[in-house]
C-alpha cells in the first residue's frame, strides 16, 4: 500500500464524520417537525401527498396499526412488481425488446427490492425494460429505505416517550423520509453522477462497430436517477449487471469516492439524529464509534488479506474482478463498506476476492448488518444489541437492567432474540440445506471450500438483506429463487415485527430518574461490551460454518492447494 | 380496507413521482447539463459511432493496444466477472496462459512482470483501462507492427506520456490509461486505415 492509499481512506472517513452531525441533525429537523431547508421546497408536496391519499397526518396510531399499514404498504409494491415484470414486453419503454421474466424469477426480485435487499438473480441490461427499472424498481429503491427509516423512528418515539400508547403514524414517516431526505440527496446526486458519465437517458441501445470491425451493442438507460437512490438508501441493486464495476454505472474515481460514501452517508447520520431525538447525542456518538471500530477492524483484515502474496499467484497483485481505474484500496474499501451497510452494491466481484477479504464481507453481514447497516434497518438492528448488551450487564451487576431510563424486561429482551435468531437461522438452515441437495449444488461456479462459500454468502445476503454476492452462483433457478426469497421475507419482517413490537412496549413505560446505580451507555466501557456482545452472537453462530468455508480456503491457499 | 385504499392511492403517487417524474427531472437536466456524458460518452469520428470511451473494446490486432482479459469478450450484454475464486485451478490456469500469451506477444523476456491487469479479468469485463507499465511494455511490438522509424517510435512513447490518466484531483484512483482513446490516437497520429487487420 502506498501513500496515496492510506490518503484515500483518512480521506473517505473524514468525510464520513464530518457529514454525520450535518446530515443528522437535518434529518432530526424533518423528523421531529421543526422548521428545515427542505420544507420551502417541498413542503407543498407533503400536504399533497397527505390530501391525494387521503391521509390525516395528524393522527397517531398504536405500533399495531403501524405495523399493518407498513405490512400492507410493502405488500402493495410487491404485488405491482411482481405484475409488471410478468407482462414487461406488453408495457411500454422496452427499446430491447425484452420478453416477459419467469414467474419465480419475478417473484425473488420483488421480494427483492420490497425488503431493500435487491439481490439481483437477474442480469439488468439483458432481463428488465426501462419501465420495469424505473417504474418498478427505482420506486422500490425510495420506500424501501423509507419504510426502514419509519420502523426506526417508531422505535425511537417508543424510547423517548413514556406512558402512552402511540408511536407516530406510519404514512408521514414514510413520506417525510422520501420527500426531504431520499428525493432532494438523490436529484443532486444524480446529476452528479450523470457529470461522470453515468447514462441517463430513454434510448434504444447503441449499436456500433468498434475499431477492429466487430459489432458491440451497448446498453443505455435512467441509470444515474436509479444509480443515487440505489446507493443512498443501502438499496444497491445495479442498472447493470456488473453494477458499480460498470463504467457507465460508476465511471470515474470521483463518482467511486461520492457512491461509496453515499452507501455509509445515511445509516451514519442516523446515529446522530436517534442520539439528538433521545436526548444524548452523547448516546449516538457512542453508538457510532462502536459501528466504526467494527468496521474499521473489517477493513483491516481485508486490506492485509489482499495485499499479501500467496503460493498460487506470489506477488501478483490481486486483480481479478477488480477494476483498473480503482484499483485494490479503493474495492477492498468499497467491498467493506457495502457489506457493513447492507448496501450490496459491488467494485470488485467478491467471488475473486482473497478468502479472508470474502470472509469480512460475510461476516459484516452475518453480525445482523449492524455496522452502519440498512438505512433505518442498521440503527434499528444494532439497537437491538444494545438492549442485550445492558441486559447482560445488568444480569452482572445483579440489577432490573435499564436503558435510556426506561426497564428492559422478560418481553424485550424475547422479541430481541427473535430479531436476533430471525436472519440466522434463514443462513445456517438454508445453506445447510442447498450444500447438501442436487438443486443448490448445481449452481456453484467454484469447487471446493469456495463451493461453500459462495452458497454460504448468497443465504447470508439475503438474510442481510444485503444483495451483494459471490456472483458465480448461479441462482436464476426455482430453487434458489424461492429459497432466497423466503429468505429475505423472514430476514427483513423477522427483525421489524419484534422492533416493532418493542417499540409499543417501551412507548407505555415509566421513565425513572437516572441514579448513581444507573448503567451508563454512553462511555467506552459500553462500546466495548457492546461490540463483545455483537461480536460473540455472530462468532458463536456462524464460526463453524466459516471455518469450513473461507477459513479452510485461507489455509488451503497458503500451501498453494487449487481445486 | 380503509388501509388498502390510502396505500394503494400513497404507493401510486410515489409511482408517479420517483418513478416518472425525479427520472425525467434528471434526465432533463443533465440532457442540457451534460448531453455528451448522460448518452455515453461516445466516440463519433466522421459521422461514425466507434464506441464508447467508458466501454472498452477487444483489440486483437499486432497494430493496437491490447484491452485487459475480459469474462465476457467485452459483450456488454450482459457484463460481468469470472467470479472465479483464488483457489480455482481454472483461473490459476488462465492467468499462467495469459501471462505466457502477453510475453509472448509483445516479445519480452520470459521473466519479464507481466501487469496483474493483463493476467487477470476485469470486474465488469468492460474494463476501458489499462496501466501504463502495460502500455509501455506494448511498445515494442507495436512498432514492428505499424513499421515505425526511430523517430515515430519516440512519437509513440509520447503519445503513451500524454495519455495517461493520473489519480483524479491528485488523489482518487490509480493511474491507467483509457485503450480505446489511446488506438484511437495512434491511428490519426500514424494515418491508419482502422481496418486493417
Amino acid at each position: 500500500m502506498t501513500t496515496q492509499d492510506y490518503l484515500q481512506i483518512l480521506l473517505f472517513f473524514a468525510v464520513l464524520v464530518g457529514l454525520t452531525p450535518i446530515l443528522g441533525n437535518f434529518m432530526f429537523k424533518v423528523f421531529t417537525g421543526k422548521n428545515h431547508l427542505m420544507k420551502p421546497v417541498f413542503g407543498w408536496l407533503e400536504g399533497l401527498t397527505y390530501k391525494f391519499s387521503g391521509i390525516d397526518p395528524e393522527k397517531e396510531t398504536t405500533w399495531k396499526s403501524y405495523t399493518f399499514d407498513l405490512l400492507i404498504f410493502n405488500f402493495t409494491g410487491f404485488v405491482f412488481v411482481f405484475l409488471i415484470q410478468l407482462f414487461q414486453s406488453q408495457l411500454p419503454l422496452n427499446p430491447a425488446n425484452l420478453p416477459n421474466v419467469s414467474w419465480h424469477s419475478a417473484l425473488n426480485t420483488s421480494v427483492s427490492f420490497m425488503t431493500n435487499t435487491n439481490w439481483q438473480g437477474y442480469s439488468g441490461e439483458t432481463t428488465l425494460s426501462y419501465f420495469v427499472q424505473m417504474i418498478g424498481l427505482t420506486v422500490q429503491n425510495f420506500v424501501s429505505a423509507a419504510t426502514g427509516i419509519a420502523v426506526l423512528l417508531a422505535l425511537i418515539r417508543g424510547l423517548a416517550r413514556k406512558t402512552i400508547d402511540t408511536i407516530g403514524n406510519f404514512w408521514t414517516d414514510l413520506t417525510r423520509s422520501t420527500l426531504y431526505i431520499l428525493l432532494p440527496l438523490s436529484i443532486l446526486f444524480a446529476i452528479v453522477l450523470a457529470g461522470q458519465g453515468v447514462v441517463q437517458n430513454f434510448k434504444s441501445y447503441e449499436t456500433f462497430h468498434t475499431l477492429e470491425g466487430a459489432t458491440q451493442v451497448i446498453p443505455m438507460g435512467p441509470a444515474a436517477s436509479q444509480i443515487a437512490i440505489k446507493q443512498l438508501g443501502t438499496n444497491g441493486g445495479g442498472f447493470f449487471n456488473a453494477n458499480s464495476a460498470h463504467p457507465f454505472e460508476n465511471p470515474t474515481p470521483f463518482s467511486n469516492f461520492l457512491e461509496m460514501l453515499a452507501i455509509l452517508l445515511i445509516p451514519a447520520a442516523l446515529t446522530f439524529t436517534y442520539g439528538k431525538m433521545v436526548g444524548s447525542v452523547r448516546h449516538g456518538w457512542t453508538i457510532f464509534k462502536a459501528m466504526l471500530i467494527l468496521l474499521v477492524l473489517g477493513l483491516s483484515i481485508s486490506l492485509y488479506a489482499e495485499y499479501s502474496s500467496n503460493p498460487i499467484f506470489g506477488n501478483l497483485p490481486l486483480m481479478e474482478g477488480k477494476e483498473t481505474r480503482f484499483g485494490i484500496t479503493n474495492s477492498v474499501l468499497w467491498a467493506t463498506s457495502t457489506s457493513a451497510a447492507s448496501n450490496g452494491s459491488v467494485i470488485a466481484m467478491h467471488d475473486s476476492l482473497s478468502p479472508l477479504a470474502g470472509m469480512v464481507a460475510m461476516i459484516n453481514i452475518m453480525l445482523g448488518e449492524i455496522i452502519f447497516g440498512g438505512v433505518g434497518a442498521g440503527l434499528y438492528g444494532i439497537i437491538i444489541f444494545v438492549i442485550l448488551t445492558v441486559f447482560i450487564a445488568g444480569l452482572m451487576v445483579g440489577r432490573t437492567p435499564e436503558y435510556l431510563g426506561k426497564k428492559i424486561q422478560k418481553f424485550e429482551v424475547q422479541m430481541a432474540i427473535i430479531a436476533v435468531l430471525a436472519p440466522n437461522i434463514v443462513i445456517l438452515l438454508f445453506a445447510a440445506w442447498a450444500s447438501v441437495s442436487s438443486q443448490g449444488l448445481s449452481g456453484l461456479n467454484n469447487s471446493g471450500p469456495h463451493g461453500l462459500s459462495e452458497i454460504l454468502y448468497a443465504y447470508a445476503s439475503a438474510a442481510g438483506n444485503n444483495g451483494s454476492a459471490f456472483a458465480g452462483l448461479n441462482v436464476n433457478t426455482v430453487f434458489y429463487n424461492l429459497t432466497l426469497g423466503i429468505g429475505m421475507l423472514i430476514g427483513r419482517f423477522g427483525i421489524i415485527l419484534p422492533v416493532m413490537a418493542i417499540a409499543g412496549s417501551m412507548a407505555r413505560k415509566k421513565v425513572t430518574p437516572s441514579s448513581t446505580g444507573t448503567f451508563h451507555t454512553d462511555n467506552w466501557l459500553f462500546i466495548g461490551l457492546l461490540i463483545a456482545v455483537i461480536v460473540i452472537v455472530g462468532g458463536l453462530t456462524h464460526f463453524p460454518a466459516l471455518s469450513l468455508g473461507p477459513v479452510v480456503e485461507h489455509l488451503l491457499m497458503n500451501k498453494g492447494i487449487t481445486f | 380496507m380503509k388501509t388498502l385504499f390510502i396505500s394503494l392511492k400513497i404507493f401510486l403517487f410515489f409511482t408517479i413521482l420517483t418513478g416518472i417524474i425525479y427520472p425525467l427531472i434528471v434526465t432533463g437536466i443533465v440532457q442540457l447539463a451534460f448531453p455528451a456524458k448522460a448518452n455515453g460518452s461516445l466516440v463519433i469520428i466522421n459521422n461514425q459511432i466507434k464506441g464508447s470511451e467508458l466501454i472498452g473494446q477487444k483489440f486483437d490486432s499486432l497494430i493496437y493496444f491490447t484491452s485487459r482479459p475480459s469474462s465476457v469478450s467485452y459483450n456488454p450484454l450482459p457484463s460481468g466477472g469470472s467470479n472465479l475464486g483464488l483457489t480455482s485451478s481454472k483461473l490459476k490456469h488462465s492467468v499462467d496462459s495469459l501471462r505466457c500469451g502477453f510475453i509472448g506477444l509483445n516479445q519480452l523476456d520470459s521473466l519479464s512482470v507481466v501487469p496483474a491487469e493483463m493476467v487477470f479479468a476485469s470486474a465488469s469485463g468492460l474494463d476501458p483501462h489499462i496501466s501504463p507499465q502495460a502500455a509501455y511494455l506494448q511498445v515494442k511490438r507495436i512498432v514492428k507492427a505499424r513499421n515505425l522509424n526511430p523517430g515515430q517510435k519516440s512519437q509513440l512513447e509520447k503519445i503513451i506520456n500524454s495519455s495517461v490518466q493520473y489519480p483524479q484531483y491528485g488523489l482518487l484512483g490509480e493511474s491507467c490509461i483509457n485503450v480505446l482513446s489511446l488506438n484511437l490516437e495512434l491511428d490519426r497520429i500514424f494515418n491508419t486505415n482502422s481496418h486493417l487487420n
